[in-house]
């Protein structure tokens, strides 16, 4: 197979008006005629459906919560990118693209990083427009603060609930659409597969996720824009529902899926205490603007962290990284937060922690200040830890948040199969092998609102509308499926609960697959994965039928994708023989233990497409090829 | 810690339900209150039995999918804290804590502690919104919002629509929600031009839901997880009043505005 990206040709900032010039257009009046579902309805999901809606298409919208305002986009807290240049501190388009092709450790490719960044200036206009409260100065004018691997200030915030603002704009746009009866919404169902006919996507086939039934819907298209699989490590900062199901499931039907062992390890969360804990929170990376991160110099300090005299203290990413200091990007800090606390220079119990003090920036700005800028950040610590962290450091430790990886796409964002389009998180392409802060919401938002209008127009243009119907053999055989694996998962009446078997595989995937992989611990994790799915399906135990609300069953499911999708990520981690972005191998690092990336022999896209239940995947390739950027080693020194 | 948890058991909306008494051993102070449930959840598929279905999701404070009343209280006894975000350390060994779902005439129990708010996303599909267009919008810059105005309307948007403001209320008002929102979009110049068309949608759709009115009992206020202020709920009277005489001359078919 080869792997065409369908980048255009010409100057970079030309590619995308020159693509818009030869996409395809729907003529209102038959725009009405074709439907389209889209699954999710985060910043993606939510931006797509109200846009395609607006545009006059049908459009069906499914989330597995009980309001689409609910999609864990609503989580990111620190802000958005845009090249606005507000501030005319040296920012422009280029500079965001740059910035976001280095962050993303050379694994990118240019033409979707560059239409991003273009875009990002109509996402800023975009949600102004719609009564977004973004932060403002007291001429007002829109505020700007800064993040990792940046050395200009171009994130737009609105507090720390930057997510929530945004996707509440989104669900706004939704819900307009919703009353004006173009956007019909299911909450509260779940997609468990993706129908093809003729090998086109043609619908999907869900589970009302409070009646249990099992039903199908047809269209001319669909949208994924179903987020990230971080919570394959079971522990993570991403939402408790967030899971792989439908990116699995529709790889298990041909779509390839891309880059999968990119995840990103967060530098700023809050650390592990004890088993109980179900997530980890993540506290803002605008966090490092102020904050000075630490740990004593000389091993575990049992002194109250206030007797620890200035000269005792490692600042260790000041130190490390002189250039971008605490504000060095996300997996860098990460790796280097872990290696102090492998030196046992951790601090927190367990010693898996280090400090993040505001002490200085309080005494240069005021209490207030920072209470104006981190507020309620540093109320939503003093709840998880009971300690104030105006008065002491607060203590952070790196997990897995965002997802690289994802189903892969073409430019149009279409991925391998015809009509099954994936957007945000849940595809690959715009983020390389690690994702910079605030530009999660920027990809969701640029591809929901801005890309796809234009480029699923240039598909059904091609399509005659109306073909597709649930009452087709294609559709009947899905749902039969669906049923088995719901029947087959509760006839098992095992002894252990799906989160016993979540929790088992997460610490697999942590310790073997997490943030340092060697071929050794990749062997071995393909070696326990199997064996755990193997008890998996002999030994789960789920209560309740299937006709009913039954959330045991949701998450099982989820489980079993998750014990699968694991397999992969571990095959794609041991296949990519360098170090880049998020994925850290220890076989090949520099002797000052910085990444050793190899541009000669992994300069691509892995693409992996399914070949059965028993098979191994195929590895398919999509060579990155950079015209307008030099491949430089990636420092922050 | 050793609790005794009384859990209301609803099996669907049909149902009657009841109260359960359910032990909870071996509690960390550490845990959260739904990693708590989590616990005794394990403990009962173990034993075979059904666990208690409850929503949840971010865990992180933000989603507004959890839903539980704690001891008579929304969220549970914590200022400004939703259920997640409750730990265990705020109850003390021996307890006993009564869990409930929402209990209000616009939110059904679909089961357990599990209830149905879509009259919210109804509330907003009703009018709670800028109606702008994708694209060709001006420069963000161009309309300038002062620092106050802003600071506003992002005091009423951190609203995360979780509806324990309707649990509390005596009257099952949906009136701090609505409030926040018509609040939010009043205060900036782009969501002006149809406020008064907003407010009036937005209070119709409260009324047909079957929400009661605001008589002043704070208590929306009191359990807020976000903070939101009941002084928006003035702000949504003073909006509505405002939009009464201009809503009534475009329906009498006259032109003009207040």
């Amino acid at each position: 197979m080869i792997l065409d990206g369908k980048c255009p040709t010409g100057p970079l900032a030309e590619k995308w008006d020159k693509r818009r010039q030869d996409l395809k257009l729907v003529n209102p009046a038959n725009k009405r005629k074709y439907k389209i579902l889209v699954v999710g309805t985060g910043l993606a999901g939510a931006s797509a459906a109200a846009t395609l809606g607006e545009l006059g298409y049908q459009v069906e919208a499914f989330c597995f919560q009980d309001s689409p305002r609910r999609g864990h986009s609503i989580a990111a807290q620190g802000g958005i990118n845009a090249a606005k240049n507000y501030p005319s501190d040296g920012d422009s388009i280029f500079r965001l693209f740059y910035d976001t092709i280095k962050g993303g450790d050379f694994r990118s490719r240019e033409a979707n990083v560059y239409r991003l960044a273009t875009l990002s200036n109509n996402i800023i206009d975009q949600c102004v427009a719609q009564g977004v409260p973004l932060a403002r100065d007291y001429a007002g004018y829109l505020d700007n603060r800064s993040f990792g691997g940046a050395q200009v200030s171009r994130t737009f915030y609105a507090r720390g609930q930057t997510g929530q603002q945004l996707l509440l704009g989104a669900y706004a746009a939704l819900s307009r659409q919703v009353k004006a009866g173009t956007v019909r919404l299911f909450p509260r169902t779940e997609m468990l597969d993706l129908v093809l006919i003729n090998n086109e996507a043609k619908g999907i086939t869900i589970r009302d996720l409070v009646t249990g039934k099992i039903s199908s819907h047809a269209a001319d298209a669909v949208c994924l824009c179903t987020g990230g699989y971080a919570n394959v490590f079971y522990l993570s900062t991403n939402a408790m529902g967030s899971n792989v199901t439908a990116a699995y499931r529709a790889y298990k039907k041909g779509a390839l899926f891309a880059n999968p062992c990119f995840t990103q390890i967060h530098p700023t969360c809050i650390p592990v205490t004890g088993d109980h804990q179900s997530k980890l929170t993540l506290m803002s990376e605008s966090l490092r603007n102020d904050g000075r991160v630490w740990v004593p110099k000389t091993g575990a300090d049992a002194r109250h962290l206030k007797d620890i005299p200035e000269e005792e203290r490692d600042y260790f990413l000041e130190r490390k990284y002189p250039g971008f200091g605490n504000l060095a990007p996300r997996d860098i800090a990460s790796r280097a937060a872990k290696e102090v606390c492998d030196e046992g220079r951790g601090v927190g119990p367990g010693g898996r922690g280090v400090y993040l003090d505001f002490s200085n920036a309080i005494g240069r700005l005021g209490r207030e200040k920072i209470a104006e800028r981190y507020g309620n950040l540093f109320e939503m610590y003093e709840k998880i830890t009971a300690e104030n962290a105006y008065e002491q450091p607060m203590r952070i430790y790196p997990a897995p948040h965002y997802t690289m990886g994802g189903l892969w796409v073409d430019y149009n964002l279409q991925s391998t199969i015809p009509g099954l389009f994936v957007l945000g998180e849940a595809n690959f392409s715009d983020h390389g092998a690690n994702r910079l802060g605030a530009s999660a919401l920027m990809q969701g938002l640029a591809d929901g609102y801005f890309i796809i209008p234009s480029t699923i127009a240039d598909y059904l243009a091609r399509t005659v509308p109306g073909q597709a119907s649930a009452e087709q053999p294609e559709f009947q055989k899905s749902q039969e499926q669906v049923e088995t694996m719901a029947q087959k998962l509760l006839s098992i009446k095992g002894k252990k609960t799906a989160n016993d078997f979540h929790r088992d595989l997460g610490r697999i995937m942590w310790e073997n697959v997490g943030m340092a992989r060697s071929r050794e611990s990749l062997n071995r994790a393909l070696k326990l994965i199997p064996e755990l799915r193997a008890e998996f399906w002999e030994n789960v135990r789920i209560p309740g039928s299937r006709s009913e609300l039954n959330q045991e069953l949701e998450k099982a499911g989820r489980v079993a994708d998750f014990l699968d999708f694991a397999e992969l990520m571990a095959l794609d981690a041991l296949h990519r023989e360098e170090s880049c972005g998020g994925h850290f191998r220890i076989e090949h690092q520099m002797p000052d233990g910085e990444a050793r990336r190899d541009d000669d022999h992994f300069s691509y896209a892995a693409a992996w497409e399914f070949k059965g239940p028993d098979s191994n995947p195929e590895l398919h390739k999509e060579p990155l090829v950079f015209e307008n950027i030099q491949l430089a080693t990636r420092s922050y020194k | 810690m050793d609790l005794t948890l009384f859990v209301w058991r609803q099996k669907g909306p049909a149902d009657k339900g009841r109260l359960e008494e359910l032990p909870a051993a071996g509690i960390s102070p550490d845990m959260s209150f739904l990693e708590m449930l989590d616990l005794v959840n394990e403990e009962l598929i173990r034993k075979g039995k059904e666990p208690i279905a409850f929503d949840h999701d971010c865990r992180e404070g933000i989603c507004g999918m959890c839903s539980q009343v704690i001891n008579g209280i929304p969220h549970g006894p914590q200022k400004k804290t939703t259920v997640c975000q409750l730990h265990m350390r705020n109850f003390r060994d021996g307890d006993t804590i009564y869990i409930e779902p929402w209990k209000a005439r616009a939110f059904p129990v679909i089961k357990d502690l599990i209830v149905d708010r879509s009259s919210l996303d109804r509330i907003i599909q009703s009018g709670g919104y800028v109606s702008v267009h994708t694209g060709g919008v001006p420069d963000a810059n161009t309309v300038l919002i002062s620092k106050e105005e802003a600071d506003t309307a992002m005091d009423a948007a951190e609203c995360i629509g979780c509806g324990a403001c309707v649990a509390a209320c005596p009257n099952g008002s949906a009136m701090l929600f609505t409030g926040a929102k018509v609040s939010h979009l009043a205060a900036l110049p782009q969501g002006r031009i149809e406020a008064a068309r907003r407010v009036c949608m937005m209070t119709a759709a409260m009324l047909k839901e079957g929400f009661g009115n605001c008589s002043n009992h704070y208590e929306c206020e009191a359990v807020c997880p976000k903070g939101i202020k009941a002084k928006f709920i003035a702000t949504l009277n003073r909006e509505y009043i405002k939009a009464i005489p201009g809503e009534l001359i475009k329906v009498r078919g006259k032109s003009g505005s207040d």
